[in-house]
């Protein structure tokens, strides 16, 4: 259907999880087991109480556009330009950098309401964001 | 280390966009001019410092030099970000004996090698030592630049300070201005007009354009750095009288995605709150300054944040020209990264010592204090 396909996330002992759940269709957060701390990008180590008990745990998938930005140069081929680039705060708090699609780019702006959707990769999907039905 | 140390000598090769040339050979010829220009030799030097991202490995640069001894070597992390705490890790190592006389460098060959602003589709999960880790969270979405890297702090100061793209260009204007009478910019001879910078194509909309991003420039710039009892046996000390390097909680170089506030550079408050505490010094106290333009937003967020105007306020401080040569803070009067190269920000501090030992391109009327700025790390320079 296209012909440009995203780079395949790098995979590590942390991040595996989260990539995953995408690759599954599912935008899971790292959470401390021990005292529910969200955090994200995942990491080794819980900073706030130091547990390494943690797991990748479902998220709602709704949030707001933090940050954007169009980015039109240098392009490359796994991608269609202007590319939608967006930061959003997650409802339960972490942030996290993804793109906007289905958007025309002169809607994009902070304080968007958004919800996951997927996108595929050259190893698995991972999570994308659309404009909440009904809310913008 | 309030001004016990200082930087004796200063040495660079030309800027160009093709040297023709290795790293290595480009930080040696830059080392060698520096060492003449303090009067020392290879024998007198036993430190080395550089910071990450650096491509030259410290063990041939000894084997071309001939420096006898090294007894200290470090390399400060965060890439550019940690360009000006070379001269903290250097002043530390005079400071406790580790080292007689270090030799601070950084060389690229950033246009005809690997190009700064190519689009990376493969990082490293742990991107090199240089500060930014959330590079690995950017690339499978297109965010594959320094300039894409840093337009979402850029989007949300704009929109949280009612800064607009024609406020950064008036800073670009400025910054080219300087470029223009320095024969050693890439832009020297060529100014431009605010309609020029509004005229230029998009990069990362709505915050940088062709002409807010640095240059990519081949090239070496480096320093040695001794006490100040044997710098008084030099030709044209400038004393260190700060050197700082602040990173804060979540906080990145570049990749800087998940601090609370993306508005506000806090680590570079803290790190211009270090700076001015251990020089004695105050803001009014600073003749020039230097500011790591990597992007114009950049330049905005570090001016705030090192407390030379309040939140917001970066965008009538620069239309008011306080920038220029009589301005209340001349900055990047070399042209700045974006104007006369990108030697990863030793070029700024090169800048600095020319103002004080008054011998820049755009020489200002006796400045004695001299502050550069790489966000992450900084100087105070004093003569």
């Amino acid at each position: 259907m296209t012909d440009h396909v995203r780079p395949a996330p790098l995979r590590t002992e942390e991040n595996d999880g989260f990539w995953t759940a995408a690759a599954e269709g599912r935008l899971a957060v790292q959470r401390c087991d021990a005292c529910g701390r969200w955090q994200h990008p995942p990491r080794a180590m819980c900073p706030d109480c130091h547990s390494v008990a943690l797991s990748f745990a479902d998220v709602a998938g709704t949030g707001v556009v933090y940050s954007w930005s169009l980015l039109h140069h240098p392009q490359h081929p796994s991608f269609e330009y202007p590319v939608v680039a967006v930061l959003v705060t997650l409802d339960e708090g972490p942030r996290v950098l993804s793109n906007l699609v289905g958007v025309d780019p002169a809607d994009v702006r902070i304080g968007l309401p958004v919800e996951v959707t997927s996108a595929p990769t050259a190893e698995g999907d991972v999570p994308v964001f659309a404009i909440r039905e009904g809310r913008a | 280390m309030n001004g016990s140390t200082s930087i004796v000598g200063v040495g660079a090769t030309e800027f160009s966009k093709e040297a023709g040339r290795s790293e290595t050979r480009l930080a040696a010829e830059a080392i060698v001019a520096a060492l003449a220009d303090a009067g020392l030799t290879t024998a007198d030097v036993d430190g080395l410092v550089s910071f990450t991202v650096d491509p030259v490995e410290e063990t041939e640069l000894v084997r071309s030099l001939g420096i006898p001894a090294v007894r200290w070597s470090s390399r400060v992390p965060y890439g550019g970000g940690g360009s000006q705490g070379m001269f903290q890790h250097a002043a530390a190592a005079v400071l406790s004996g580790a080292a007689r006389a270090v030799v601070v460098y950084r060389a690229c060959r950033s246009r005809s090698g690997k190009r700064f602003g190519r689009a990376r589709v493969a990082p490293e999960p742990v991107s090199g030592h240089s500060g930014t880790t959330a590079m690995q969270w950017a690339t499978p979405f297109g965010v594959l630049t320094p300039a894409s890297w840093m337009s979402f702090e850029s989007t949300r100061y704009m929109h949280e300070t009612g800064t607009t793209s024609a406020d950064f260009g008036r800073a670009v204007v400025q910054f080219r201005d300087y470029a223009a009478t320095n024969p050693n910019a890439y832009f020297a001879g060529r100014p431009i007009t605010l309609d020029d910078h509004q005229n230029s194509r998009w990069i990362a909309e709505p915050a940088i354009r062709l002409f807010d991003c640095c240059q990519e420039t081949d090239g070496a710039v480096a320093m040695v750095v001794t006490s100040s009892d044997r710098a008084a046996d030099t030709p044209a000390p400038v004393q260190i009288a700060a050197a700082a390097s602040v990173g804060l909680f979540e906080e990145e170089v570049a990749s800087n995605h998940y601090r609370p506030d993306l508005s506000r550079f806090d680590g570079t408050a803290e790190m211009g709150d270090s700076l001015f505490r251990a020089a004695g010094l105050e803001r009014a106290d600073v003749d020039v300054a230097m500011i790591y333009d990597a992007f114009t937003p950049m330049f905005f967020l570090q001016l705030e944040a090192l407390g030379f105007c309040g939140y917001g306020e970066a965008k009538d401080f620069v239309a008011d020209g306080h920038l220029g040569p009589t301005g209340a803070l001349p900055c990047n009067t070399n042209g700045g990264l974006i104007g006369e190269a990108y030697i990863h920000g030793l070029n700024l501090t090169l800048e600095a010592v020319r103002q004080l030992r008054g011998s820049s391109p755009n020489q200002l009327d006796d400045p004695h204090v001299a502050l550069v700025s790489a966000g992450r790390t900084g100087v105070l320079l004093r003569r």
